[in-house]
């Protein structure tokens, strides 16, 4: 009976370290956030990217399965970094081997029709011009993904915008959403208009 | 009455640095994780996270997207257990042989209760939230919000 007691008096301040602990860490940080004056006031520091899921913010860290869940991190560990969306560059991890997805959901040998060919869109505005690669995109696709609900497969027939492409449509309706985000602008912009266009 | 304040007082303030700490916190979650809340929230259970970048690993997008016939869409596919367990979209892989069977029901349902279907951190629902800040800032009388699928994706 007294020992019971003992417990409960004293198990909840023998736990008290840990609590100051943490609120001590907590109020460092807080601290540290306060400061107007901080670098990179608003950017989120390498260190809190892709967070393990029982603290990513989406995950329930209560439920049983979330604990089971991969961390990103563990997956990420040897691949090729890019600057936003996964930090991860994908199309260079299948590029180099590095990753090898099924392209038939039963057959891991199974290989896609990779197509070879360019396509330059004259851009009206004073950015280069873009450089749409089917080979990157028929490594992950399908030429019914695309063709032709979301493109017209003819020369001039598509009116694509970056308004658009922001709300989600034509190259937005993947990227801004899993490939790489809208704020990459050079690696679609990327051929510079030659010097004559700009004079007429 | 002394035995037991000793109890509750460290109790109570553990609670309370818990809560803070853990409220604190943003979403910080991967991009292109789906979050599914079409049926869960109202059956009691909790939403599907659906991590895009663990299966873009080891799959093409083709596989989901073309031979699956999911959309392209959050929330556009009508997605339930009866379809699952019958063989279509994630049931085609999670049926014990390529991946999981389907009473691991925590390993999908493992989202926090009360997240709307989205695609975290995709461009749209970013400007969604930013354009819905602003309306709420600007005018806070006008409350006929009818952007409350949070990132629906076209």
């Amino acid at each position: 009976m007294t020992s019971i007691t003992t417990v409960r008096v004293v198990l909840p301040w023998l736990l008290l370290p840990g609590l100051f602990l943490l609120a001590v860490v907590d109020v460092h940080f807080a601290a540290a956030e306060e400061n107007p004056n901080a670098f990179n006031r608003l950017m989120k520091p390498a260190s809190e990217r892709n967070a393990a899921p029982e603290s990513d913010g989406i995950h329930d860290p209560t439920a049983d399965g979330t604990m089971m869940l991969q961390p990103p991190r563990e997956a990420f560990a040897g691949l090729p970094k890019s600057r936003s969306g996964n930090y991860i560059n994908w199309s260079k991890a299948i590029e180099d081997q590095l990753v090898a997805p099924r392209y038939d959901m039963n057959n891991p040998d199974a290989n896609p029709i990779v197509l070879d060919l360019n396509i330059v869109r004259e851009v009206k505005g004073s950015m280069p011009d873009v450089v749409y690669p089917h080979k990157q995109h028929t490594q992950w696709l399908d030429c019914a993904n695309c063709h032709p609900a979301i493109f017209i497969p003819m020369k001039g027939a598509n009116n694509i915008s970056m308004a658009s492409i922001l709300m989600g449509e034509k190259c937005g309706v993947c990227h801004g959403t899993v490939a790489f985000p809208v704020s990459e602008c050079r690696r679609c912009h990327s051929r510079p208009k030659p010097v004559a266009d700009n004079e007429d | 009455m002394h035995k037991r304040l000793s109890f509750i007082v460290p109790v109570v303030l553990m609670g309370i640095v818990i809560a803070a700490h853990t409220l604190s916190e943003p979403a910080v979650a991967e991009y292109g994780d789906v979050v599914l809340n079409e049926y869960s929230d109202e059956a009691g259970m909790r939403p599907v996270v659906f991590p895009h970048w663990f299966h873009r690993v080891r799959f093409r997008c083709k596989v989901c997207h073309g031979d699956l016939g999911f959309a392209f869409k959050a929330g556009g596919n009508q997605i339930n257990m009866v379809k699952i367990i019958d063989g279509q979209y994630c049931g085609a892989c999670h049926d014990g042989g390529i991946a999981w069977s389907v009473e691991n029901c925590d390993l999908c349902h493992s989202g926090n209760p009360d997240t709307p279907t989205q695609v975290h951190h995709s461009t749209v629902q970013q400007l969604m939230s930013a354009a819905r800040k602003n309306a709420e800032s600007d005018d806070d009388k006008t409350s006929d919000d009818k952007t409350d699928g949070e990132g629906g994706e076209e």
